[in-house]
């Protein structure tokens, strides 16, 4: 008995699955498929590279959504307010 | 908390008052947050409920499903190989834009996603939430919650490029 070689991935389909890939969440099988994929194709290696990039630049936004001033102020609130119930 | 408001209404003043809402609606609920989230993923979902109720109503069913490629076919041959492959830009982007200009393009990018894309791709790659979080936050399913986040992160990426390098690659 031997397994049934499933066909190489094609790059189209790698940026499909590379969100996925970074999130951890392809299965394993699908994983192997396309770290086999990345370690002969250096065109879809500098796409990974560019999609963590583009995760870096994403990240060093300043969240002004959550201001560290108003999160001390709702865990001041917070305090108290529990404070108050014991 | 506004810019995720803001992912939902239009107006500035709306998004504020979705806000101030929130903050009223989460006092008053104090009681009931049982610490099984973190206070900021409880403070973000009572945030998201308001903005549903208050402004969505104009965008009541938005389907995840979306066809758009991460990359254009057209940049692929018939085999699905790199015709036009991605140029090298990484070690040199901080060069070629300032850390203003590309925050500005993230953040206008950001702005021309459709609104759970945003919201989806803001909370996980911007706020730095984890992807079970997110779900919490927006009510979605892990495998929406994933298709949103790719289709968000390759719109970026694709910004980026279009930017930096790889211009003549792009579709008319």
């Amino acid at each position: 008995m031997f397994r049934k070689r499933q066909p190489e991935l094609a790059c189209q389909e790698v940026v499909e699955l590379i969100s996925d890939y970074l999130e951890d969440a392809l299965p394993a099988n699908d994983r192997r498929r396309l770290e086999q994929h990345l370690a002969g194709c250096p065109h879809c290696t500098a796409y990974l590279a560019q999609m963590r990039e583009t995760l870096r630049v994403a990240g060093r936004l300043t969240p002004e959504d959550l201001s560290p001033e108003m999160a001390e102020e709702f865990s001041e609130i917070f305090r108290r307010w529990t404070g108050e119930r014991d | 908390m506004l810019r995720l408001a803001k992912t939902f209404v239009h107006s500035h003043a709306l998004a504020e008052e979705i806000v101030q809402d929130t903050w009223v609606g989460a006092l008053r609920g104090i009681d009931r947050f049982e610490g099984r989230s973190s206070l900021r993923t409880w403070l973000l979902a009572i945030l998201v409920n308001r903005a549903r109720t208050t402004g969505v109503r104009e965008a009541r069913s938005v389907p995840v499903a979306d066809t758009e490629p991460a990359v254009d076919a057209s940049r692929f041959n018939s085999a699905g190989a790199w015709a036009a492959p991605p140029e090298q830009w990484v070690e040199d982007i901080e060069d070629r834009l300032g850390a203003a200009q590309l925050g500005g393009l993230i953040r206008s990018t950001l702005e021309q996603m459709p609104e759970r894309q945003r919201a989806v791709v803001m909370l996980r790659d911007v706020d730095g939430l984890q992807s079970d979080e997110v779900c919490q936050v927006l009510d979605l399913t892990a495998a929406n919650e994933r298709v949103l986040l790719h289709r968000g992160r390759s719109r970026l990426r694709q910004a980026l490029e279009d930017t930096v390098g790889g211009v003549e690659h792009r579709v008319p």
